[in-house]
């Protein structure tokens, strides 16, 4: 393996490994707080167990994320010392924002997790707002700073020298706001019906326990949500890399030509030595309206660019499917499940949908690392696009694969340790006095 | 000047990381540990945060320095990294899932030894990059990956980092501690690393004259130097007193004091280099919009952090009843 590959391999695990639990940090403390709204405000004390047990999964999760994140802060200089010593000044703005919001963050994460007995009910409840939100505000800053890596802008390029360094429009880089838009929501959407799926599936086997149907209410509804709105932000984030990025947009959609009118492939193989798609459903006019919103517009295609600087197509394009695909059953299981609700003003826990959830439970944390996919193996050959190339950013240290083996390790075991503690954390056996009291009322 | 205010609060940002993260580094005899976990539980997130915002800080305001350090400081900050990542999550784990006493234990060692690993490569890369070992030229750098940081200096610089640490967190814990022999326990402990890190400190400076010239010229020429060691003494001296004469809250007073005079000295007398010998403040920072904006943000950021914190050592720390 090559040192570059190792480098890569490494960045890319870390970022799949942090993300999931990242995305647990910025939406599990809306689902605690929402619970614990309810208990303050309806006195349910069941909503009140729920919120401490959400606590309890959320402490560990954002336990990991803290740690994985703070491994990739230094393993962007570790691994690409001369993309961070040319990039470090111009878009470290929202790395020193998103410091703060995490800093804010795990103040209040501690407020929240120890001061149940310390702290009155409103300012308990106020610590974890002040977590949900500066979770969400910590992950719309890292974004942001991905999204400058796509759209770099803010400086002038003067012989590989950037010139006239402005970190605040580096920040309102064309991607920003479509990038964070896009992954807020998919954060709500992921950790949504993750926890919805978890408690399906104890609903399945015990139906009617009045902690699982509030949970399910709850990780649904705010999942729900955000699963019907994440096409919308879709669409901006389409237009955005077909203006911006279109050497990506042709990956993803496996446009070799350039051409007008073009149209929307689903599924199918980008055949990239014959130039050609396999076995796709075209959709005429698809694509040009998709990224135009107008049927003739032209859109370029991978001809257009020198083939040394192709993103891998096929990864690409078979990652952005995957994506829309798990899109797509959830919104529409969103709209399925308000629905049911609608017509038997109840939670939906008929036990098809619930297995249905319990089903697509991953799909959400699956479109998350496929939508990452995209835009970073999409990037390449660029670790800036147009800017500056991964191979010339990689740091000179030889045996790399010894790290990437080390962490890959490393994370494996923290993967299989968290799964064994949350699976304690949902079928721990013991009941709560209020939870017997809210069953005994049937 | 923008740059020097920049650093003075990234080392104090670095100086609050050392002083709450060392918490980890008590002793661990048996019926210590759960006073050690309650102490840090609710904080340990938010001291962990002083990191990262260092690293932020350097490689936004520093980047080529930044850039040196982590190609040529890679396998000792990459150790680090592991230890940052067990101690976090051991502790987590230990914490909030294992119900067995045998899972809990194991989770209890990971953490010891990841919260050893840590201080020691951190000191390490601290010893290497003050001696001046890494050298650049026109932006290339020319040191290799063991050469800078595989000697003498930055291992002493390591342990008496460790020690220091050890020192202050057996100082606070005596500070927390509810019952009277647990208190002993901790204040015989940070008597025994107090005095190792002073006998420590003492075998760095000679090294220092060998292998990190220009940190030596910087702690022993300047017209500060006499007085600042003098002071930094006086205080080390204070708190091993205090501590034998119980006088935990005095303590705890003179060991801040003592370790705010260590890391400030080390900065004066690395002045003006970031990476001696070849990059200095001026020429490794950032463009000053860059320095402007970052400041604006921390100015900002500390207005909301100060309260925030307040709010947190307040509802943890003096509310202990």
């Amino acid at each position: 393996m090559s040192d570059l590959l190792a480098a890569r391999s490494q960045m890319a695990m870390s970022l799949g490994f942090h993300i999931l639990f990242a995305v647990a940090g910025i939406a599990m403390p809306l689902l605690m707080v929402i619970a614990e709204d309810r208990w303050i405000r309806k006195g349910d004390a069941v909503c009140l167990d729920l919120a401490r047990r959400w606590a309890h999964g959320t402490a560990i999760l954002f336990a990991v994320g803290a740690v994985s994140g703070t491994v990739l802060s230094f393993e962007l200089g570790l691994l690409w010392p001369s993309f961070m010593a040319f990039a470090g000044p111009i878009f470290g703005l929202p790395f020193a924002l998103e410091g703060f919001a995490f800093f804010v963050e795990a103040i209040f994460l501690g407020v929240y997790l120890y001061g149940w007995d310390r702290v009155p009910p409103r300012a308990h409840w106020f610590a974890g707002v002040m977590v949900a939100v500066s979770g969400a505000l910590s992950g719309i800053f890292v974004v942001i700073a991905n999204a400058w890596m796509n759209t770099p802008a803010g400086f002038r390029l003067v012989d590989g020298r950037a010139l006239d360094v402005d970190p605040f429009a580096a920040m309102a880089n064309p991607a920003a706001l479509s990038e964070a838009l896009h992954m807020a929501l998919a954060a709500y959407v992921a950790i949504g019906f993750a926890v919805a799926g978890i408690h399906a599936f104890v609903l399945l086997r015990q139906p009617g326990h009045p902690l699982h149907r509030r949970a399910l209410a709850i990780a649904l509804g705010v999942g729900g949500v955000c699963a019907v709105l994440q096409p919308l932000s879709g669409d901006l984030s389409a237009r955005q890399v077909a203006e911006h990025q279109p050497a990506k947009l042709a990956a993803m959609e496996g446009v070799f030509r350039t051409q007008r009118g073009a149209p929307l492939t689903i599924g199918g193989w980008p055949d990239a030595a014959a130039q050609t798609m396999r076995f796709g459903l075209e959709i005429p006019y698809g694509l040009s309206l998709m990224a135009f919103h107008d049927p003739r517009a032209e859109v370029m295609g991978l001809d257009a660019v020198p083939r040394a600087d192709w993103p891998p197509v096929a990864v690409v394009h078979v990652a952005f499917q995957v994506m829309v695909a798990c899109g797509t059953v959830l919104a529409a299981l969103a709209l399925l499940g308000a629905f049911l609700a609608g017509r038997g003003r109840r939670v939906p826990d008929q036990r098809w949908y619930l297995k249905a959830l319990l089903l697509a439970s991953p799909l959400g944390l699956v479109a998350l690392e496929a939508g990452w996919t995209v835009t970073e193996v999409g990037r390449q050959p660029w670790i800036i696009h147009g800017v500056l190339r991964t191979a010339d950013a990689v740091t000179p240290m030889p045996g790399l694969p010894v790290p990437l083996a080390a962490f890959t390790a490393l994370y494996l075991m923290l993967g299989a340790v968290v799964v064994v503690l949350l699976r304690r954390q949902v079928f721990q056996s013991h009941e709560t006095a209020p939870l017997a009291a809210a069953r005994a009322h049937g | 000047m923008a740059a020097l205010t920049l650093y003075a609060l990234a080392a104090g940002a670095d100086f609050g990381g050392g002083v709450w993260d060392l918490l980890a580094h008590g002793p661990r005899a048996g019926r210590q540990r759960a006073l050690i976990a309650h102490a840090i539980g609710p904080i340990w997130e938010a001291n962990h945060v002083w990191l990262i915002l260092a690293v932020v800080l350097m490689f936004v305001c520093f980047p080529s320095a930044w850039s040196a350090l982590s190609t040529a400081l890679h396998i000792p900050l990459t150790l680090m990294l592991v230890g940052v990542v067990l101690r976090g999550s051991a502790f987590a784990f230990r914490s909030y899932g294992a119900e067995d006493d045998a899972a809990q234990r194991r989770w209890g060692r990971t953490f010891a030894m990841a919260s050893v690993v840590t201080p020691l490569t951190l000191g390490l890369c601290v010893g290497a990059a003050a001696s001046g070992a890494i050298r650049v030229r026109d932006g290339r750098l020319l040191t290799g990956f063991f050469e800078s940081w595989l000697r003498p200096f930055p291992l002493v610089v390591g342990l008496f980092t460790l020690a220091l640490f050890s020192f202050l967190a057996a100082v606070y814990l005596a500070r927390e501690a509810g019952e009277e022999d647990l208190r002993a326990d901790f204040r015989r402990r940070a008597l025994a690393a107090g005095v190792v890190s002073g006998v420590l400190a003492f075998t760095a400076l000679p090294l220092a004259r060998e292998s990190a010239p220009l940190l030596w010229a910087g702690l022993t020429a300047g017209w500060w130097s006499l007085p600042f060691h003098l002071l930094t003494g006086l205080c080390a001296l204070a708190a091993l007193v205090a501590l034998a004469r119980k006088r935990d809250a005095l303590a705890q007073a003179a060991a801040i004091v003592q370790v705010t005079l260590v890391l400030w000295g080390w900065a004066l007398a690395q002045f003006p280099y970031v990476l001696p010998p070849d990059l200095t403040f001026e020429g490794a920072a950032a463009p000053p919009a860059v320095l402007r904006a970052v400041l604006g943000a921390l100015g900002a950021g500390l207005l909301l952090l100060a309260p925030s914190l307040a709010y947190l050592y307040r509802v943890f720390k003096l509310a202990r009843s």
